[in-house]
């Protein structure tokens, strides 16, 4: 459809890319941005722009989610596409990359194609699909790296199986990379992690859970970032939450290996107190760590040495919630919530809010080589206005995924959506 | 009907009402539940011993017996406990009968809740198995072993059996020993027995002893002859071999040598030391039949003794008033 050109007014316009935090408008044409107007309001704006009042709101980049589960293929009854990207319009992210662990997996291009196609017939934001790394995730055999590329997958992972046999992680590294290709990788020492649904610790001891050491993420990190030296590819971490794991990582950037860091929006807002009595929307993988190592990831995240920060969207449907703790599935939706619990960080946290919003669209962009991710004249017009000082609850039932297990249950949060663009189309709000 | 025991009316004059509908975990109970309990279950421990056994303090209540995990000397002491106490007991097994093909834990729960019991006594192998019951059904829940968290009705009567044995609890040394990383036992003990008033211990080899367990304001020790040093209690843990995932210590007879209890290691503790086992024990491995077997210093068959009269203290004090038009 031939959207009516639309001219924002009176907004905050955020712009990590530039660096620009302060009052504007910005006209959108043709799906692209037309023009930013630093400052002052502009007069005489055309007749035919559609006019939106911020009434001081952000005018911001839409979000770009490096990491999210959908069901589709092959688990419909936790999310699909199209919920997923209901859930994601909602939540003011307008790019979200979709992780390739479903049945089947997504490891050749047929199943990236499908991907696409369907998000395509969706329409409303747009969908990157990650492909595996190995066959299946497996761990063993290669994917068709380069086939998949073609076909437009936007890295590989295995998602949450680390790639154990370091022969098999070396090569998929250096295979990609020569594709030019960014694999994605979760830093996790599987014996250690073996059956753990929780970190080890006073907590877990009392509460009688199977845990892991939380040096089990530094372990297998320090030797991917070995595998980085050798081989010099380009390695995405794949959410860093604690803080034995940032101190390798602090020393891999400053010899310049090329690694970017993410971390999930659950561990900047939890610890493992708020499993509480065997609450399991707050059973997560990575699990939820102790506070120490929360504050020292924003402490990372307030200085840049994380780079990214994801929902780590896993929809889990009531029946693999309401379980013994240690037998529940893993995970917590998150599309809807990121923009919020990120904002807390700056109203409670005092993180100066343009910092936050790169680690949520610049800086994924950037490291996808997306055009998304920047308010810029010709640059997609995905976009997201929210009412920054808005009070919200989250409320289960109001979740649009088709899983609503979010460990924000009930929060009181700042920060409410109010229009999401993507290409120049108003996808919610409005 | 009996005769019920002399001391017991007046103890139920004393301290009614249970202000808690379920029995989960002994972090639940403050210190003067925790003695009214004690009292209760001591005042119990007659009626056991009369030819005549039966009350009629649960008269029409319905108690239902969930085991998830296969006990003997559990089930059968809430059994007794609730039948000489005048409920109906229900035993259900779902591992060998259909109740649990394909139904989740809850589904089995709304079920057999569905038919009125009274009261649920649950053992399952997952941690908080009990409490997440608790929030579905609409009966008492009790935990009789949840999964390595808690087993709070076994550190009843083992606080009940020290308190028999030397009077008091308060100012006692306790050496809980072996496996304490996957006992519910040492869990649960290890707290209610510092809230009356002990000093506890742990001892065992570093793979089975709990990440941070210095935090729960016990001393550690690793060596067996050290950690029962002049201790009053010396209680020995099962060695959970079907729990051992891996090898957490090289072999039986190794483990025996260093960590299993007998007349020489005990010798380092108190000359008036009791000896206690949550059982089964396994004989030669984490204690010598020599020790256990030795009514002088074994408090072993006291503890299935007080099994059942600390259980029909909790029966009693979760069910005894129940609004009959509830």
């Amino acid at each position: 459809m031939s959207a009516r050109p639309i001219a924002f007014t009176d907004v905050r316009l955020v712009d990590p890319a530039s660096g620009y935090d302060g009052p504007g408008a910005l006209l959108v044409r043709d799906g692209l941005i037309a023009e930013v107007i630093q400052g002052a309001a502009p007069s005489g704006i055309s007749e035919d722009f559609q006019r939106i009042e911020g009434r001081g709101a952000m005018l911001a980049p839409g979000l770009v989610d490096l990491r999210v589960k959908s069901g589709e293929p092959g688990a419909e009854t936790k999310e699909t596409l199209k919920s997923a990207a209901l859930a994601a319009a909602a939540g003011g992210v307008t790019s979200m990359v979709v992780q390739p662990d479903t049945h089947p997996t997504i490891d050749e291009a047929s199943v990236v194609d499908f991907i696409l196609r369907r998000s395509r017939d969706i329409g409303l934001v747009h969908v990157y699909p990650a492909g595996a790394a190995t066959k299946g995730c497996d761990g063993e055999r290669m994917a068709e790296i380069g086939l998949m590329r073609d076909a437009g997958c936007v890295y590989v992972t295995d998602v949450d199986r680390p790639i154990v046999d370091s022969k098999v992680m070396r090569r998929v590294l250096s295979y990609a990379s020569s594709f030019g290709v960014l694999v994605a990788h979760r830093p996790a020492d599987p014996w250690l992690s073996a059956g753990a649904a929780a970190t080890e610790g006073e907590f877990a001891s009392r509460m009688g859970l199977p845990a892991s050491p939380a040096i089990a993420e530094r372990i297998m990190l320090d030797r991917d970032l070995a595998l980085v030296e050798l081989t010099g590819a380009r390695l995405l971490v794949d959410q860093v939450t604690t803080a034995g794991a940032l101190e390798s990582l602090a020393r891999a950037k400053v010899k310049g290996l090329p690694v970017t860091a993410t971390t999930s929006i659950n561990h900047l807002s939890f610890n493992e107190l708020d499993i509480g009595d065997y609450r399991t929307f707050c059973k997560l993988d990575p699990p939820l760590r102790c506070e120490d190592d929360r504050q020292a990831t924003i402490e990372a995240l307030a200085c840049g040495l994380i780079d990214i920060v994801v929902s780590a969207h896993a929809p889990a449907p009531a029946e693999d919630k309401r379980l013994p703790y240690a037998e529940a599935a893993p995970g917590a939706v998150g599309l809807q919530t990121l923009l919020p619990a990120l904002l807390a960080l700056h109203h409670d946290g005092g993180l100066p809010l343009i910092d936050l919003m790169r680690r949520v669209t610049f800086a994924p962009a950037q490291a996808l080589g997306l055009a998304a991710g920047r308010l810029a004249k010709g640059a997609p017009a995905d976009l997201v206005l929210c009412d920054l000082n808005a009070p919200v609850v989250i409320d289960l039932d109001a979740l649009v995924s088709k899983s609503r297990n979010s460990p924000f249950d009930a929060r009181r949060l700042q920060g409410e959506v109010r229009m999401t663009l993507v290409d120049g189309r108003v996808v919610f709000g409005g | 009907m009996s005769q019920p025991p002399s001391g017991l009316n007046e103890v139920l004059e004393r301290t009614f009402p249970f202000p808690r509908r379920h029995f989960l975990s002994v972090l639940d109970l403050n210190e003067v539940e925790a003695a009214n309990l004690l009292d209760l279950a001591d005042a119990f421990v007659g009626l056991s011993r009369q030819t005549s056994k039966k009350l009629d303090l649960l008269k029409g209540r319905t108690l239902m017996n969930l085991f998830f995990e296969n006990s003997t000397r559990t089930q059968s002491s809430f059994e007794l406990a609730g039948k000489r106490l005048g409920a109906d007991v229900v035993n259900m097994s779902p591992r060998s009968s259909s109740i649990s093909k394909g139904e989740t834990l809850i589904d089995t729960a709304v079920t057999l809740n569905a038919m009125q019991p009274d009261l649920l006594v649950v053992r399952h192998s997952a941690s908080g198995a009990a409490s997440l019951l608790s929030q579905k059904v609409s009966c008492s829940v009790i935990n009789a072993g949840d999964g390595q968290h808690e087993h709070p009705t076994q550190a009843l009567l083992d606080a009940l059996s020290i308190r028999r044995a030397f009077g008091r609890i308060a100012g006692l040394s306790i050496a809980i020993c072996g496996d304490v990383m996957h006992s519910r036992v040492a869990r649960s003990n290890v707290a209610f027995l510092q809230m009356l008033g002990a000093s506890v211990r742990i001892v065992g080899p570093p793979t089975l002893i709990p990440a941070q367990a210095d935090r729960w304001g016990v001393e550690i020790h690793h060596d067996l002859r050290q950690g029962v040093k002049d201790c009053d209690v010396v209680m020995m843990l099962r060695l959970q071999l079907e729990r051992m995932d891996g090898v957490l210590a090289p072999s039986a007879r190794e483990y025996f040598r260093f960590y299993g209890l007998d007349r020489e290691k005990l010798a380092f503790a108190a000359p008036h030391a009791k000896v206690m086992h949550p059982g089964p024990m396994n004989r030669g491995v984490e204690i010598d039949s020599d020790v256990a077997d030795d009514l002088s210093v074994s408090l072993i068959q006291d503890q299935v003794e007080m099994g059942v009269a600390a259980r029909m203290a909790v029966l009693t004090s979760l069910a005894a008033r129940l609004d009959n038009d509830r």
